[in-house]
């Protein structure tokens, strides 16, 4: 069913329709959309089998999700920001006792300076907790990967929470025509939780043992092999869904041209503009592409070092910083790389929701493709600033 | 000895924290789920491989046992498997009164059907004495130490008891192990409420408190008959029971044998604390009317 919808509606109605038995959270802007709508379609009735939990904090609200987990409960929460990395010492015990909690993450900046808009520096700031962390692009696709998510992160090889990103306000507040999901459509892709292990008097088990040196480093590398399968589960996931769907998630990464000289290396809403950019490049004679990045954990490095097999030069268009080192994205590139010798630019753009317009996405394009600018990092649409030091 | 915590944990000889827990789930007959905080009794029950635990078990932080549990009831709630079983929480004195007070809060709050149990040795024991929201005014912890001009911890020992109480939960009582029989029917009691319950459980640290095992039971009987713990209950926000007092003995009973409280009996601001200690036994006993 065709509607239009705002990007928040699109998460709760898919979340609805995977059907979790546990859903806390705790609001922020701008998370506090889904959660509400999940909250009301809780109070009318409409999730069966579930518990709709209002946490005292993001802290709690994680909490809860992780005794929820290993309870046997399919569970999802959603935050931003400030909350995200208030969950993070939630968020990096959930993924090593291997628990498949579900979340959205409405990208927004980081404080200080407080800030509510839009940038990828929370989900970021995550990067090492062993969650998966796919960014999508639009709505539809935001929509449509709430399943995937679930099953990805349920599936017996992988085990480990899922974090689907999608742009603060940019989408989660946006309007788009959606094709709304079907409940028998869902039914059919993602089977009920059924963990390999659970807390239960039937069977009791100890969850959370502490590791001592004889032990510890061992968990933590079938975690790791455990990311790595995840490659492999999420394309699986990924290509039945468009089969079924008919909406082509090919895979980890996605390029819209394969003769490209200059690439522009992106994530989130951002994508759709650099695309349309190049295209019209491209009509000008131009030889720019567009290499999305869909999953950026585990980060698809293959794919990433085939699609800019034959490119010259790589723009890397950062939402995000590593204060004292490159932006995180272009470390990723960087690394899938290594061994080549392209002319690499981090661009850093739009932190705190500052508009990065179509005019300057072009300059941005341009200047590299005609050599203007020198390699390296480089903040674009940034006012001339200069720090006071007393 | 119990299948449900069995023997060949790490404790010390005379450690209160596992009369606690045994007496606990005894009462309950295994039919638990635990969610237990990081600190002393987790470290010597569930080192990977060796768990002691013959009930399904989870340890995920410090300070977010009380919401874990929350998570646990309401996945058994949503997936209908409230039968199978009770969710208790074991905690220690700082994950419940210091860094965990804001998930338990929130527990409390929203009245999950959880039995809360915070085992109360009155310092961060497990990390080596540090104080805590519930280490008693006088005593000496490696973050308060006694020394030429600091006479031990200044505060007072906060009043969990009352912050449960005024979270309108139906069920809150304070225990010791001195009296196993009490924690046992006071857990009983405790499952009988829908909602959520909170129990302190006195627990003497035989390291943290400078004492030995064999005196760990005397001395927290002591802390009773000195009116320093005082035992009590709550049902529905009313005061049903106190463990009344015969000849109630001056806090220097208690206090003396205690390696935390021996600088108290030498320092220059020792005989101040001394009296504020005993100012505070004598409220203890007027607030709850325990002197017979
Ligand atoms: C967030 C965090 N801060 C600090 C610690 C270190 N730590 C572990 S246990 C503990 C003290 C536990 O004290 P309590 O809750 O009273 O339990 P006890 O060991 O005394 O039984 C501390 C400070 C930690 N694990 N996590
Ligand atoms: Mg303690």
């Amino acid at each position: 069913m065709r509607k239009v919808v705002r990007g928040f509606y699109a998460i709760a109605h898919a979340v609805k329709l995977c059907k979790p038995n546990v859903i806390c959270a705790y609001p922020i802007t701008p998370q506090t959309e889904i959660v509400e709508n999940l909250a009301a379609m809780h109070a009318e009735g409409e999730l069966e089998n579930c518990e709709y939990i209002t946490a005292e904090s993001e802290f709690g609200a994680a909490s809860i999700l992780v005794g929820a987990s290993a309870a046997g409960a399919r569970t999802f929460t959603a935050t931003s920001s400030q909350g995200l990395i208030l969950m993070s010492e939630v968020l990096y015990n959930a993924a090593g006792m291997r628990l498949p909690i579900v979340m959205v993450v409405a990208n927004r900046a980081l404080s200080a300076p407080l800030s509510i808009w839009n940038d990828h520096q929370d989900s970021m700031a995550m990067r090492d907790a062993g969650i998966i962390q796919v960014y999508v692009e639009n709505n539809q696709e935001a929509h449509d990967l709430v399943p995937v998510a679930f099953r990805v992160a349920e599936d017996k090889r992988v085990m480990l929470p899922f974090m689907l990103c999608m742009d603060g306000f940019k989408l989660t507040h946006a309007y788009e025509p959606i094709e709304l999901l079907e409940q028998e459509i869902i039914d059919a892709f993602l089977p009920p939780y059924d963990p390999p292990v659970k807390m239960t008097t039937k069977k009791p088990l100890t969850f959370g043992a502490y590791a001592p040196p004889p032990y510890y480093m061992e968990f933590r590398a079938i975690m790791h092999d455990a990311m790595e399968r995840a490659r492999k589960v999420i394309e699986e996931a990924m290509k039945e869904w468009s089969s079924i769907t008919g909406r082509d998630y090919g895979g980890h990464t996605f390029t819209d041209y394969d003769e490209a000289e200059v690439a522009v290396v992106a994530m989130g809403s951002i994508v759709s503009m650099a695309r349309d950019v190049a295209e019209e490049m491209r009509k000008e004679g131009k030889k720019v592409g567009v290499l999305k990045i869909r999953t950026f954990r585990p980060f698809p490095a293959d794919e990433v070092r085939k699609a800019l097999e034959n490119v010259d030069k790589v723009i890397v268009l950062e939402r995000a910083l590593s204060l004292g080192s490159d932006g995180p994205l272009t470390l990723e590139v960087k690394s899938a790389l290594y061994g080549t010798s392209k002319e690499i630019h981090t661009v850093v753009v739009g932190l705190g929701g500052r508009d990065v317009p179509r005019d300057l996405m072009v300059k941005i394009i341009s200047e590299v493709y005609e050599g203007k600018v020198k390699p390296g990092f480089r903040f674009e649409g940034i006012h001339e600033y200069e720090e006071v030091i007393p | 000895m119990s299948e449900y915590f069995a023997p060949g944990h790490g404790a010390c000889p005379g450690c209160g924290l596992t009369i606690a827990v045994r007496n606990t789930l005894e009462a309950l007959e295994g039919k638990v789920f635990v969610s237990n905080s990081t600190g002393c009794l987790e470290i010597i029950s569930s080192m990977y491989n060796r768990s002691a635990w013959g009930v399904p078990y989870i340890h995920s932080l410090f300070e977010n046992a009380g919401a874990v549990a929350a998570g646990i009831e309401a996945a058994l709630k949503a997936l209908g498997r409230k039968d199978e079983g009770h969710v208790v929480v074991f905690a220690g004195d700082g994950a419940t009164a210091d860094i965990g007070i804001g998930t338990l809060s929130g527990m409390f709050d929203r009245n999950h059907d959880v039995l809360y149990i915070c085992l109360d040795n009155e310092a961060y024991q497990n990390t080596g004495n540090q104080q805590s929201g519930l280490t008693p005014p006088g005593a000496n912890t490696t973050t308060t130490p006694a020394g030429k001009i600091m006479p031990g911890k200044l505060g007072r020992k906060k009043d969990m008891v009352s912050i449960a109480v005024a979270h309108g939960i139906p069920y809150v009582a304070s225990a010791s192990v001195a009296f196993p029989m009490d924690i046992r029917r006071k857990v009983k009691r405790a499952v009988e409420f829908e909602g959520a319950k909170y129990i302190q459980i006195h627990c003497p640290c035989v390291t943290g408190w400078g004492i030995q095992g064999k005196d760990a039971v005397p001395l927290a009987r002591l802390a009773v008959e000195t009116a320093l713990y005082p035992i009590v209950e709550f049902e529905n926000g009313e005061l049903v029971k106190v463990r009344k007092i015969k000849d109630r003995k001056p806090v220097e009973e208690y206090l003396k044998p205690q390696r935390r409280f021996r600088h108290l009996f030498r320092h220059p601001e020792g005989k101040k604390i001394l009296e504020m200690i005993q100012k505070i036994a004598d409220e203890n006993a007027k607030r709850y009317n325990l002197d017979i």
